[in-house]
């Protein structure tokens, strides 16, 4: 099991370790449900140096992350974060990732920690023209400082100018108390936030930092636990629930992010035959009307038929519901429709509602 | 962890009180502590038999749902339905916030379970 700069740290906190894409992070400090609200109300700090980041380089690496990659990032301007699935050819999804671009010919590409080999192994099975890739995951650790009060915050510890970071871009070379950094507004609990990259032994150095800055506003350290209840309540799909090997991005809802007007891409050919015969399936948003927990795997059920399956399924604490995210027939999406969910042998109703659950109010 | 005296304790991490005929059922600050903020208590239906070891109830976290076994044989007289509307009170109070009460088929058989100083050695040595 893997370790981040920061295990120590944690221990030091309370927090109470569990395994997780085969490190060992902190689910929890003080409790899930106090981590989450912090972060929705003031700001939570999380380690996500588990997260895997690959380099590509060269004069083909535009063309070529356009070949691996179902968004477009043909015309997207330096300093930019986009993000994009990425395919194998029936269309199921290798892995969901950030793409930072440098140039045309350098890209920082974030993914997820259980696929980062997996990831790494389909991108240079695939490599083509003047292109080199370079895993380089164990050169750096990761921070997600999120919530209303992130910017304040990091203002404190940065002479850049934070307000001027504008959503999905990045500046790729700044410093965050002293230590050399890169920071993108961006962020996976449906909060405003950054997410800040530097050299494994700086860590420590920027954590605490930020942990100082962030007293006054209240900034709290928070654990996996509140990350995935943030990223349920955002409706922000999770690689191995929402998408998988078997779940494409188009079933996923998430066709924003798949160009298929681009040239060929991998993937291209299922997803376009999916779009034109319409999905089968989609994901769905649901409420439970009779008391319980929907939980991943659960059966979905109506008149008597299974019509799909959980995909998560949470106590939203924002919204103080029990709500699910569901892979569905499509004809049970339409919102309103009243279906059955199977906890525990039991048929328990709930109606099928917009995703996503929660939407960040913005200051006008 | 706290451990309070005149309970019986399970290797489950469920307490038991008896009160004349009567046994309160409920999870352990070490169980609450472990699971996390529970956010859904399922109960049992009044007028179930159980034996030993059987399934009493549910209690959800955020992250899962862990079955609660009852400790003893007898029958469900009694649910504690303030859970359903406040399941944190598991958290707040485990000592007071008991899930069921069963009529013992057997109260003698309650003195197999742990006493207070016997749990509290066990999850020491569990730990």
């Amino acid at each position: 099991m893997k370790r981040t700069p920061l295990y120590e740290k944690h221990r030091e906190l309370g927090g109470k370790m569990i395994a997780f894409g085969g490190w060992e992070l902190p689910v929890q400090y003080t409790g899930i449900l106090e981590e989450h609200r912090q972060v929705r109300t003031a700001a939570g700090l999380f380690d996500v140096s588990h997260m895997g980041e690959i380099l590509v380089r060269g004069k083909d690496s535009e063309r070529f992350l356009q070949k691996m990659l179902t968004n477009n990032i043909s015309g997207v301007k330096d300093h930019r974060v986009v993000y994009s699935p990425m395919c194998y050819p029936d269309g199921g999804v290798v892995d969901d990732l950030l793409v930072y671009k440098y140039s045309d010919r350098e890209y920082f590409v974030v993914v997820n920690a259980g696929n980062t080999d997996k990831s790494f192994d389909w991108l240079r099975q695939n490599l083509e023209g003047e292109t080199t890739i370079e895993n380089v995951s164990s050169n750096y650790a990761q921070l997600a400082l999120q919530g209303p009060k992130s910017g304040q915050i990091l203002q404190k510890c940065t002479d850049f100018p934070i307000e001027e970071i504008q959503f999905f871009h990045f500046i790729p070379d700044t410093e965050i108390c002293g230590k050399k950094a890169i920071v993108s507004k961006t962020g996976y609990t449906g909060e405003e936030g950054f997410e800040i990259y530097m050299k494994v032994e700086d860590a420590t150095v920027v954590w605490d930092g930020l942990m100082l800055a962030g007293r006054e506003e209240g900034l709290v350290p928070a654990g996996l636990g509140a990350r995935d209840t943030l990223r349920f309540e955002a409706a922000l799909p999770l690689y191995g629930q929402e998408i998988s090997e078997d779940i494409s991005p188009l079933e996923a809802g998430l066709e924003k992010f798949v160009k298929l007007g681009k040239e060929d891409f991998i993937g291209k050919d299922a997803l376009l035959q999916q779009q034109n015969q319409g999905v089968k399936r989609k994901l769905t948003g649901f409420e439970m009307l009779d008391r319980g927990v929907p939980r991943s795997h659960y059966e979905v059920h109506a008149n008597g038929k299974k019509i799909g399956f959980v995909t998560s399924g949470s106590f939203s604490p924002s919204l103080n519901k029990n709500l699910g995210l569901a892979l569905l027939d499509v004809d049970y999406q339409k919102e309103g429709t009243t279906i059955d969910i199977i906890i525990r042998n039991k048929v328990l109703k709930a109606k099928t509602v917009k995703i996503p659950f929660y939407t960040k109010k913005y200051k006008a | 962890m706290k451990v309070v005296k005149g309970l019986w304790y399970s290797k489950d991490h469920e307490w038991v009180r008896l009160d004349g005929n009567k046994a309160y059922i409920g999870i352990t600050d070490h169980a609450q502590l472990s699971l996390g903020d529970v956010v859904f208590v399922e109960l049992p239906e009044m007028g179930t038999v159980l034996q030993a070891d059987d399934v009493l109830g549910v209690v959800e976290s955020v992250k899962a749902a862990s079955d609660v076994y009852t400790p003893i044989s007898g029958t469900v007289v009694e649910v504690n339905e303030e859970l359903s509307a406040h399941p944190e009170k598991l958290n707040e109070d485990p000592y007071e916030s008991w899930i069921a009460v069963l009529e013992p088929d057997d109260p003698s058989k309650i003195e197999e379970l742990m006493d207070d100083a016997e749990y509290e050695k066990f999850c020491a040595e569990e730990a």
